[in-house]
């Protein structure tokens, strides 16, 4: 497969502009300054059918097209860098190794969308991440691809490094705007959206790294060219981290007609199951979406293969598929335990919860609660009801997508593995020491 | 005043609060705080955050609010080196509990304590973005990862040399 994003990231020395430069780098950014408008820009990220790559997969070029443009009145690119979702970590190391490439992609995308002070929002934890994109801006900056009048075409830019301090809600995109403005992370009511009103009441687009940086390779082959590549509605390339029981975490760029088996099992990608373990399960899209059974997760319910991509990893809805979400793709060996994962997963919304909406607030406080009663052998028969009563109570109820998020991880644990959290209520002791077996889930 | 910033880093202040538009000064208040955190020991104390709230002309509360909601933020005082070990689910699975306990029981701490001697504090944290490279924790500006029994010893051991140095 044709690389896209990480083609270069072997490259010694790639993280510095000369290497960067002397392989191709900026060239998309002489490309669409030099020979295109901002509207010939967006409209071939239209073409591209580029997906947002943080995880709710809305269309880039459409949403681009929504900004307002009040005259008089500056507008603003954000790049989201907050990556906090459990199980992904692919931002983190484009923007490690390959620093340019998102300043590239920042430029031209704010060319596009006129923005003349962008920002990057990154979780403050990535702190040695900081230096190493500020050190690249200054880089951009002193050959000219930042600052004034750039390639003297008349149009001026300049991107800052914004550090968060610790809060999985500042990705959450309005969230995400109130602590750029200094301020607690609480999400905003919608509308106004950030395309009318964003960061100090201006129009605002707000873009995951990822979706930033494939912006280059459309600009530099076209939109048409990159459409070709992948499946449907699933064009381009996309950064999967996988982690979990495999022989071989990482970060993996794959196009996106590589099936679920394969990228599992193939050396080029996990490499399998340490110890000749089986395949219990797997939350292919970061924690928010729901658990597979290995059973629904390496074939469709109709009995299909299922691929690597938006449409196939959602195959089903909720009732017998999860979704592509962020790209963190999390495998559970045969000792693994859902119950005491579903915990860990409750743990951290409950954690995360900003505390605006009661449903949410109050709803992962009680999901914990519970979760780690069973885990510990305190639960009962009622509880796993109860779970599944304040879950649906939750979702579609708060104001931001978060109340959601940690309503479908313990939906899909109980409807899936039911008896696994039956059995724990039922042997309180002997939950303690081994886990369930895997007779209905596992596949050999 | 004991809470005042170098002039180097009033500078840089400065150049913080010019990445914003005029009066929009307010924006600076995470990355100062970071700043403050950094240079007055590791933690914000009230004297501290009031001091932020002069710098960038808000209102103390408006700096209390925003202290107290980022999990980075320690608005008590802690150890000179901060272990804070992931604990989320994809690091569960490759054993972080045992890595937690282990650290625990060597430094005779619970999660959340700081050692007597006011070197070493443990926190359990939330998934670091690392989940590929487990157990891992974070220390400072750096992160930890793969960790082992071992490792720890070792890193421990870099600790205590490194404040034996600097005392
Ligand atoms: C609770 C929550 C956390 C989120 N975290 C992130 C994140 O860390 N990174 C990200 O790019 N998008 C995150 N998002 C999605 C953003 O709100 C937004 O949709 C995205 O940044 C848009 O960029 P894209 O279209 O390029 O994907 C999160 C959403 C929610 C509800
Ligand atoms: S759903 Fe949760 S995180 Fe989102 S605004 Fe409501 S309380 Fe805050
Ligand atoms: S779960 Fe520990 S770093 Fe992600």
């Amino acid at each position: 497969m044709k690389k896209l994003l990480l083609a270069n990231d072997h490259i010694e020395g790639i993280r510095f502009y000369d290497v960067y430069r002397k392989n191709g780098g900026y060239n998309s950014v002489e490309k669409a300054l030099k020979n295109m408008s901002p509207e010939a820009v967006v409209e071939e990220v239209k073409k591209s059918g580029l997906r947002g790559r943080g995880g709710a997969g809305f269309p880039t070029g459409l949403k681009w097209s929504f900004i307002a443009k009040p005259e008089g009145v500056p507008r603003h690119l954000v790049c989201n860098a907050d990556e906090s979702e459990p199980g992904t970590f692919k931002d983190r190391y484009l923007m490690e190794f390959l620093p340019h490439l998102l300043i590239e992609g920042l430029i031209v995308s704010s060319f596009a969308l006129g923005s003349n002070v962008t920002y990057i929002y990154i979780r403050g934890e990535y702190a040695w991440i900081v230096d190493i994109l500020e050190h690249a801006i200054g880089e951009a900056k002193a050959n000219g691809w930042l600052g004034k009048n750039i390639l003297g075409i008349g149009y001026d830019l300049e991107i800052y490094v914004q550090r968060g301090a610790g809060a999985y809600i500042c990705g959450e995109e309005t969230a995400l705007i109130e602590s750029l403005e200094g301020k607690r992370g609480n999400p905003r009511i919608k509308p106004p959206f950030p395309a009318v009103k964003g960061v100090w009441d201006r129009p605002t687009v707000v873009n995951n790294v990822e979706t930033l940086a494939a912006v280059v390779p459309i600009i530099n082959m076209g939109g048409e060219e990159y459409a070709k590549i992948g499946v449907g509605r699933s064009t381009g390339t996309k950064l999967i981290s996988a982690c979990g029981n495999i022989n071989k975490p990482g970060v993996y760029e794959i196009d996106m007609t590589v099936s679920v088996e394969e990228f599992i099992y193939s050396d080029e990608y996990c490499g399998g199951i340490p110890k000749g373990k089986r395949l219990k399960a797997c939350i292919p899209g970061g924690s928010s979406v729901p658990i597979l059974p290995a059973k629904l997760l390496l074939k469709t319910a109709k009995g299909e293969t299922r691929y690597m991509n938006y449409e196939s990893l959602s195959d089903g809805g909720f009732a017998t598929g999860s979704m592509m979400g962020s790209g963190g793709f999390i495998v559970f060996d045969e000792d693994q335990c859902v119950v005491k994962n579903t915990y860990t997963l409750a743990r951290f919304y409950r954690h995360e919860s900003c505390g605006q909406c009661s449903p949410c607030r109050e709803g992962t406080g009680w999901m914990e609660k519970i979760l780690k009663n069973i885990e510990t052998g305190k639960g009962k028969m009622s509880d796993i009801d109860l779970l599944w009563e304040i879950q649906s109570k939750i979702e579609g109820n708060t104001i931001c997508p978060l109340g959601d998020a940690a309503a479908w991880p313990v939906a899909a644990a109980i409807r899936h593995f039911r008896d696994e959290f039956e059995w724990h209520v039922r042997n309180p002791q002997e939950s303690q020491v081994r886990n369930y077996g895997l007779a209905d889930y596992a596949l050999v | 005043m004991s809470v005042q910033f170098s002039p180097e880093k009033l500078d840089k202040v400065n150049e913080i609060v010019a990445r914003y538009p005029q009066g929009k000064q307010k924006s600076a208040l995470l990355p100062v705080l970071h700043l403050a955190q950094e240079s007055f020991g590791g933690w914000l104390s009230p004297e501290t955050m009031d001091y932020v709230a002069e710098l960038l002309h808000i209102r103390p509360i408006e700096v209390y609010e925003v202290a107290t909601f980022y999990s980075m933020y320690n608005t008590k005082p802690v150890g000179r080196y901060m272990f804070e070990v992931c604990q989320t689910g994809p690091c569960m699975v490759n054993g972080c509990d045992d890595i937690i306990a282990y650290i625990g029981e060597k430094l005779q701490i619970k999660a959340g304590e700081t050692t007597a001697d006011g070197l070493f504090t443990l926190k359990t944290v939330e998934c670091l973005g690392a989940c590929g490279y487990a157990p891992m924790m974070q220390m400072g500006k750096t992160y930890r990862e793969h960790l082992t029994k071992e490792k720890v010893d070792r890193i421990i051991e870099e600790c205590r040399q490194q404040a034996a140095l600097n005392n």
